[in-house]
C-alpha cells in the first residue's frame, strides 16, 4: 500500500438536508492522474473541497502519504503537499500575479510576525520562473489580476499550483474558461506533470481531454461514485451512460 | 488582423490604467479645488488664498486629528469594511484618558483621586489608547466571529461608547490636565503625530505582510480564505488598528483644547470616512492607500477653510460638505461599475 498518495472512505458531506457527497471511496496511486466527471452538481468540487479542508466533512477518514490527515483549512493541506486549482479560481482581484501566487505563504525578508517585510523580490524571481516552467504567458506580472482576461486569470491559478513542487495537485475544471490555445498550454502543464511522475486529479466536462490526458475516470452522480473505470476499458459513450445514470458500475449494483 | 489590433489596444489599455492610480484624480481634484478657491479669494476678498502661512497651519492642524482617525478608517474599508463608531471612541477616550491626566491639586472630575500628585504622563496615554483598542477589538471580535456587518456591529459601538463617554463624568468636562500631556496637542505636534501614523501605516501597508492580507480580504474574501489566510483573526487585528487611532486621536484633541467633553468627536466617523473615499479608498474593498487618505484630508482641509476664507455661512458650509461626501461615493459606485464593466 505504499504506493498510495491518497485514499478516502466513506468520504461524506451533508449541507443540512443536500447530501452533496454521499460515502465516496477512492484511492490515488503514485504518479497516477485521475480524472472525475459528472453532471452539474454532481458533487466534484464538494468532494475536492473536503480533500482540501476548505470545509469539514460530515464523516469518513482520509489518508494522504500514508497517514490519516484532518487538515483544519486550505493552508494545512498545501503544506502537506496539496496544491489546487479551485473552480472559482481563489484569486484577489485587486493583487497583481506575484502577490497572488504567493497570498498565504509569502516569502518574508524580515519576521516581525504579522507585520513581516515582504521580499517583492524574491516572490517576483519565483513568479517569473514559475511561468517559464509552465510555459505560461502573462503579458505585465505586476498588473492587478482584475485587468486580465478570463484565460490569463485561469492560467495565475494554474501557474500558482504549478509554482511550488506538490505531492498531489488537484485541478477543478482549469479549462472551463480558456480558449484553444491556453487550453492547450495547459494540457501541457497537465503532461509535464505526468512526465514528472506527479499526480493528479482532474475534474473537467471535457471528453477528449479526459481520454487524452488521463489513466483513470470517475464518475460521479448524485453525490455518489458510480463509476471507477481505466481508460482502456471504456470509451465516451459508456461513460456518458454513467454520467446520465443509464448505467451503473458493477461494483456499485445494488447500492442505495 | 482585427484580434491583433483588439489584443494591443487591450494591452493600451491596462497599461493607461496602469499608470493611472485613484490617487492621482484626488490629487489633481486638490489641485483645481485650491486653484478655484485662489480664485475666488482674489475675486471676493482681492487677497491672496495660499498667501497665509498662518491660514495654511490652521487648515492642516483642523484637518489632521481627524486625519489619524482616517488612516484607521483607511485599513478597514480596504478590507471592505466600515467603521461609524471612531467619533464615539474619539469622545470616551477623551473623557478617560483627560481624567487621569488632570493636574494632581485640581478636583477630580471622576471618583479617581489619588491625592496630589500629578501621574506620569504614561498613564493617562497608555489608558486612552486602551480605550480606542478594546473599542476596535471588540468591533473586530462583533465582525469577525459573529459575522454580523461591520455597519451594523460599528453603529452599535457609535451608540455605546458615547453613553461611555457620558457616563464617566455624569456629562462634567474634564479640564486641566497636565502641562506635559496638554503638549501633546500644542503648536504643529497634532501635525507631526499625523504625518508619523500616516507614514508608517503607509509602509506598513504596502511592504507587510499584514498590508497584503487586508487587500486580499477586501479584494476577495473566500479566496483570502482559500488561500489560508486567518481572515478572522486579521479583521480583529485592522478594527483594533483603527480603533487605537482613534483613541490616540482623542488624546491630541482633548490635550489641543485643554478639556474634554462628552459630545467629543461627534461626526468624526463621517468626517474620516469623506477623507478616505475622497482619496480614492474604494467602498467595495481592495483598494486605496493611506497616500490617498492624505490626499483626501487636505481636500477636506482646503475645501472647509476656503468655505471660512470666503465667508460663507456655516450652514452652507455643512450642506456642501454633505454634497461632496455623497460625491466622492458616487464617483466611487461609477469607477466600481465601470470596473465591473470592463472585467
Ligand atoms: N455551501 C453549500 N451549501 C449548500 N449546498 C451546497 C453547497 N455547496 C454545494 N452545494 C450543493 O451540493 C451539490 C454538489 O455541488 P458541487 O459544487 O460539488 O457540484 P459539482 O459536481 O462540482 O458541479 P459543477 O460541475 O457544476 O461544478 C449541489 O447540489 C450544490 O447545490
Ligand atoms: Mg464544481
Amino acid at each position: 500500500m505504499s504506493d498510495t498518495i491518497l485514499e478516502t472512505e466513506d468520504l461524506t458531506k451533508h449541507y443540512g438536508g443536500v447530501h452533496a457527497l454521499e460515502s465516496a471511496d477512492f484511492v490515488l496511486r503514485k504518479g497516477e492522474h485521475v480524472a472525475i466527471m459528472g453532471d452539474n452538481g454532481a458533487g466534484k468540487s464538494t468532494f475536492v473541497r473536503q480533500i482540501t479542508g476548505v470545509e469539514q466533512r460530515t464523516r469518513g477518514k482520509i489518508t494522504f502519504m500514508g497517514s490519516e490527515v484532518n487538515f483544519a483549512g486550505p493552508l494545512d493541506a498545501r503544506e502537506a503537499g496539496i496544491e489546487t486549482v479551485f473552480q472559482t479560481l481563489a484569486l484577489a482581484d485587486d493583487l497583481d500575479v506575484p502577490d497572488n501566487l504567493f497570498l498565504g505563504r509569502e516569502k518574508i525578508l524580515v519576521n516581525l510576525g504579522p507585520f513581516s517585510i515582504l521580499d517583492y523580490r524574491g516572490m517576483r524571481k519565483a513568479t517569473e520562473e514559475g511561468l517559464k516552467k509552465t510555459a505560461v504567458k502573462i503579458p505585465n506580472i505586476n498588473n492587478a489580476i482584475r485587468n486580465m482576461s478570463g484565460g490569463q486569470r485561469q492560467c495565475v491559478a494554474i501557474a500558482r499550483t504549478a509554482t511550488f513542487h506538490s505531492k498531489l495537485t488537484i485541478m477543478d475544471e482549469p479549462t472551463a474558461a480558456l480558449g484553444v490555445q491556453e487550453t492547450e498550454q495547459v494540457e501541457n502543464i497537465i503532461r509535464t506533470l505526468k512526465d514528472n511522475g506527479e499526480p493528479l486529479i482532474l475534474i473537467s466536462h471535457n471528453m477528449r481531454q479526459v481520454f487524452d490526458l488521463v489513466d483513470r475516470i470517475i464518475v460521479f452522480r448524485r453525490g455518489r461514485m458510480v463509476a471507477n473505470l481505466m481508460k482502456e476499458d471504456t470509451d465516451g459513450q459508456d461513460v456518458v451512460a454513467y454520467i446520465t445514470g443509464a448505467k451503473t458500475g458493477a461494483e456499485y449494483v445494488g447500492a442505495p | 488582423m482585427s484580434e491583433v489590433s483588439s489584443a494591443t489596444a487591450e494591452m493600451e489599455a491596462i497599461k493607461k490604467k496602469r499608470h493611472w492610480p485613484p490617487e492621482l484624480n484626488a490629487l489633481i481634484g486638490l489641485i483645481g479645488i485650491a486653484i478655484i478657491f485662489e480664485i475666488l479669494g482674489w475675486a471676493i476678498r482681492d487677497q491672496s488664498f495660499f498667501g497665509s502661512l498662518t491660514r495654511l497651519k490652521i487648515m492642516i492642524l483642523q484637518v489632521s486629528i481627524i486625519g489619524i482617525i482616517a488612516v484607521g478608517v483607511t485599513q478597514v474599508i480596504i478590507t471592505g469594511g466600515i467603521d461609524l463608531s471612531s467619533g464615539s471612541i474619539v469622545g470616551a477616550a477623551a473623557m478617560i484618558s483627560m481624567s487621569f491626566a488632570q493636574i494632581g491639586t485640581y478636583p477630580k472630575a471622576v471618583f479617581i483621586d489619588l491625592g496630589w500628585v500629578d501621574l506620569p504622563i504614561i498613564i493617562p496615554i497608555a489608558i486612552g489608547l486602551g480605550c480606542g483598542l478594546l473599542a476596535g477589538l471588540i468591533n473586530g471580535i462583533l465582525i469577525a466571529y459573529t459575522k454580523i456587518p461591520p455597519f451594523i456591529a460599528t453603529l452599535g459601538m457609535m451608540v455605546s461608547a458615547r453613553g461611555v463617554a457620558k457616563w464617566w463624568t455624569k456629562g462634567k468636562p474634564v479640564s486641566f490636565p497636565t502641562d506635559e500631556f496638554a503638549a501633546i496637542g500644542q503648536g504643529m505636534t497634532p501635525v507631526i503625530i499625523f504625518l508619523c501614523v500616516a507614514v508608517l501605516f503607509y509602509l506598513i501597508l504596502r511592504y507587510t505582510v499584514y498590508g497584503k492580507h487586508t487587500y486580499a480580504i477586501g479584494s476577495n474574501q473566500d479566496a483570502a480564505r482559500m488561500s489560508g489566510i486567518n481572515v478572522e483573526r486579521h479583521l480583529v487585528l485592522v478594527y483594533t488598528i483603527a480603533g487605537t487611532l482613534a483613541g490616540l486621536a482623542a488624546m491630541v484633541l482633548a490635550a489641543r483644547g485643554l478639556t474634554a467633553q462628552s459630545g467629543m468627536g461627534v461626526m468624526y466617523e463621517l468626517d474620516a470616512i469623506a477623507m478616505t473615499v475622497i482619496g480614492g479608498v474604494s467602498l467595495a474593498g481592495g483598494r486605496g492607500s493611506v497616500i490617498g487618505t492624505a490626499i483626501g484630508m487636505l481636500i477636506f482641509g482646503v475645501i472647509i477653510s476656503g468655505f471660512t476664507f470666503i465667508r460663507l455661512d456655516a450652514f452652507y458650509q455643512e450642506m456642501i460638505k454633505g454634497g461632496i461626501i455623497v460625491a466622492a461615493v458616487v464617483a466611487d459606485v461609477y469607477r466600481q461599475r465601470r470596473r465591473a464593466m470592463e472585467s
